[in-house]
């Protein structure tokens, strides 16, 4: 681990002031925020690891505890919140048994929301794995969690 | 690319591009903005090009992938020049079809074309589509001709004739005053004058100074900035240029979201492409003036694009605001001289050097100059990205460029400026949007979010909408917006779950201007513009809540029940099928029914009942 995180720290030239897009690169490493990680990053850099939690926390990019394996983004911003997302996002919830933000026990799903994807045109959307659904719809969101191996009602025919 | 070393170098290389292209040539250009993408305009691009390979025809025929062209709806959108046909809505297999019929024969495909829904007309060319007609593209429209990740593209259409006109004798008090004259206002929010903030910076004593490029755009609903860095970075790199040297700065940066991939991307290979041919680096064009771009990506926070906060962040600071005592023109990045303007302002600059002044005066309204792009979007027709005058009615933007509201659906308001803005109603449809009469219906310009609202948006929870968003991104560190957003929030909760008081209409409006007079920065100082706009418009809706128990709009859970209307069911028996909880039942043939014991307002059977049969009410 030391040399992967020193990888990144010598990309930043050990600036102090590149502290967000460290932990960023941190983050696309471990796919969060590590305390070991933390901890090498506040040695290389002297900083103290307080000011580090205080930026993993602060923003939103930034995750301290490890992700699912399947990562849903629900697009959130006014455009779909005034199609109707809110009621896909109470479904997703329903059926993940997660909150928003929240990952699932089993490390399978991590759900979250986010403020606007700039595809507004396609709205509601729900990005899975990276992978775009557009126009989304209650039981487009049934179908999507029931491909990924979740028990789901669907309707056959729609 | 050899480095060019004067500014004659430049335009001569720039003549040599533009020589060396034949403007008879077939070129195929594929929209591969973010909104195409998202419908695999990727895809698209791999395709036509194999294609052009399988067919012998390198060299003979080319194919760009450019920026977004803005008509995001009917995506994903192709370009045949030198006809100028307009195809949307291609399919991904479409290439093979395209090259042979329309490219080598000539031949229009009928079923790509636009139909006017109006007139049923099959519609050729871009600019004769009701959408793009009332446009003025200054800005936006080159996005269409040149591909972001070329430089050539952009010289070819005449890029960087700005800086050279700058660098060859133009005095930077001169391109201040010029800029002023423009009339030119900030695009990010404030709408201040970009001239008068270029003079402030150059005038404070300190060095280095420092500009800024602010490309955060947090508001969840508008996405032109994202669309200008992402189709035509090298606009911003060359406004930024022309405000460094009038300004006397050396160093600027970019501050782009993190959850712009692609607009990371393409910046950042604008930028080394610059540097490569020296128009980024030391003694630029052989002038003495020396400039470089640092891009720094955010991390997510709405607040980071308000600028004090946006400097603390990338001073690798969490982006807490501070009071502005003093104006970052005095005292910004490490307590140095900063001049700070949006990603759309600065694509404005060098239109004005190339074009003067007066020109750009002549265009919008007696204190707003110049375009601005609106992200139209929500219960609208033609969703997309449109650049219109100043001054330009709304009824025109939502009706003859948006196309109206979608099935039919009576309009109901228009939500404008974001999280900071409000809601307009019918009533002032016939307002010339520019800053001012947008601050007086009390919405604002904000980020240029345009979101439109049909009869089934309920105002309340569209309120409550932006109270969630604002309290979940405020930063916390002044009180009133902390603990006053907070407990707005929670009022509105309360009065979307049926357990609102009369007297909290009152509370909400003392709160409001409590909020407004003491925050710390612009996101609390704003914040109760959502709800008290659409409490000054629509206080009906909030009656409704309050003393009625209803929501008109059917959208508020606590207050809605979905029944079954037994003439329009046909017993089909979807929504039994689909309902997790049981709770709609029935027999084939017959006529079905929801135990509202059960129920939990999932939305699943209203959705999905092919014979409206499914009501709220
Ligand atoms: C909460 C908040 C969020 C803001 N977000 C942005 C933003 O995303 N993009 C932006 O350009 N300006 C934003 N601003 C405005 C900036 O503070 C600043 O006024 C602007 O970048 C100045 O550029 P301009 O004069 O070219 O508009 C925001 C302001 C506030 C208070």
């Amino acid at each position: 681990m030391k040399t992967r995180v020193k990888k990144i720290i010598d990309k930043y030239h050990n600036d102090k002031g590149f502290l967000v897009p460290i932990l960023q690169d941190v983050q696309k490493e471990y796919n969060y925020l590590n305390r070991e990680a933390l901890n090498l990053v506040s040695a290389f850099l002297e900083v103290p690891i307080s000011q580090l939690y205080e930026l993993g926390t602060f923003y939103k990019a930034f995750s301290l505890k490890p992700r699912g394996r399947h990562e849903m983004k629900l697009c959130t911003g006014t455009a779909c919140h005034v199609r109707g997302v809110p009621l896909m996002k109470d479904n997703i919830e329903r059926i993940l048994q997660i909150q928003a933000g929240e990952t699932t026990p089993d490390l399978e799903f991590t759900f979250e929301t986010v403020n606007c994807l700039g595809a507004c045109a396609l709205g509601p959307i729900l990005v899975v794995d990276g992978e775009y659904h557009g126009n989304l719809s209650i039981s487009k969101t049934n179908r999507i969690l029931k491909k990924l191996g979740k028990k789901v009602k669907i309707d056959e025919e729609s | 690319m050899k480095k060019v070393k004067t500014a004659q170098e430049l335009k001569s290389l720039q003549e040599e591009i533009k020589n060396s292209r034949d403007p008879e040539k077939p070129c195929i250009t594929i929209c591969a903005g973010t909104g195409c993408l998202t419908y695999g305009s990727q895809k698209l691009v791999d395709n036509f090009r194999s294609e052009i390979e399988k067919q012998n025809l390198k060299g003979k025929v080319e194919v760009r992938a450019s920026g977004c062209h803005g008509f995001c709806e009917r995506g994903p959108l192709v370009v045949i020049n030198p006809q100028n046909i307009f195809y949307q809505r291609v399919g991904l297999d479409d290439a093979e079809e395209i090259i042979k019929e329309t490219v080598l024969n000539g031949q229009i495909i009928d079923r790509l074309l636009y139909v006017d829904p109006v007139t049923q007309e099959k519609i050729l060319h871009e600019d004769e589509i009701p959408f793009y007609k009332r446009q003025m593209r200054l800005v936006f429209g080159m996005n269409g001709n040149i591909d972001p990740n070329s430089l050539e593209d952009y010289l070819a259409i005449g890029g960087y004739n700005a800086l050279i006109k700058v660098l060859n004798g133009m005095e930077p008090e001169a391109i201040i005053e010029e800029i002023k004259t423009a009339g030119l206002r900030g695009r990010g929010g404030g709408g201040f004058s970009m001239g008068l903030k270029w003079e402030a910076t150059r005038k404070a004593p300190g060095l280095p100074k420092y500009i800024i490029c602010n490309a955060d755009e947090g508001d969840p609903g508008a996405y032109m900035d994202r669309s200008l860095l992402e189709g035509n970075p090298y606009s911003i790199l060359e406004g930024m240029l022309i405000g460094a040297y009038a300004i006397g700065s050396d160093t600027g940066y970019i501050y782009v979201r993190n959850e712009y991939p692609l607009a990371v991307k393409n910046i950042t290979i604008a930028v080394e492409k610059a540097r490569e041919l020296g128009i980024l680096g030391k003694d630029i064009l052989g002038s003495g003036f020396d400039f470089d771009v640092l891009i720094v990506r955010g991390g997510g926070a709405f607040v980071c694009g308000e600028e004090t906060a946006l400097i603390a962040s990338i001073e690798g600071r969490s982006g807490e605001p501070r009071a502005k005592y003093v104006f970052p023109s005095e005292r910004g990045l490490y307590n140095k001289p900063t001049n700070i303007n949006n990603v759309e302002t600065w694509a404005n600059v060098p239109l004005i050097i190339n074009k003067g002044a007066e020109w750009y005066r002549s265009i919008g309204t007696e204190n707003s100059k110049g375009t601005k792009i609106f992200a139209l979007v929500g219960k609208i027709n033609n969703t997309g990205l449109v650049e219109v005058p100043m001054g330009i009615t709304l009824r025109e933007i939502v009706y003859d460029i948006g196309g109206g509201i979608p099935k039919g659906r009576k309009f109901k308001a228009v939500q404008v400026g974001g999280p900071s803005g409000g809601c307009i109603p019918e009533s002032h449809l016939d307002l010339q949007v520019d800053f001012d009469a947008l601050s007086k219906v009390g919405s604002m310009m904000g980020s240029g979010g345009m979101i439109v609202m049909d009869d089934r948006t309920c105002m309340v929870d569209v309120a409550l909408y932006f109270l969630k968003f604002l309290e979940e991104e405020s930063c916390g560190k002044c009180t009133p917006c902390r603990e006053g957003v907070h407990q707005m929030r929670l009022i509105l909760e309360r009065i979307t779950e049926g357990n609102g008081k009369e007297e909290d209409l009152k509370t909400i409006e003392w709160m409001g201007k409590a909020i407004i007079d003491g925050s710390l920065c612009g996101l609390g100082g704003t914040a109760p513009n959502p709800v008290l706009s659409t409490l000054r418009y629509f206080r009906d809706e909030y009656e409704a809540h309050i003393k009625e128990k209803r929501c008109p709009a059917g959208v508020c859970k606590a207050l809605i029940t979905y029944t079954i209307d037994p003439e329009l069911c046909t017993g089909c028996m979807v929504c039994a099928k689909i309902c997790p909880v049981e709770a709609a039942t029935g027999e084939k043939k017959e006529v079905h029914t929801i135990d509202q014991d059960k129920c939990i307002k999932c939305g699943a059977c209203f959705e999905s009942c092919k014979f409206d049969a499914v009501k709220v009410s």
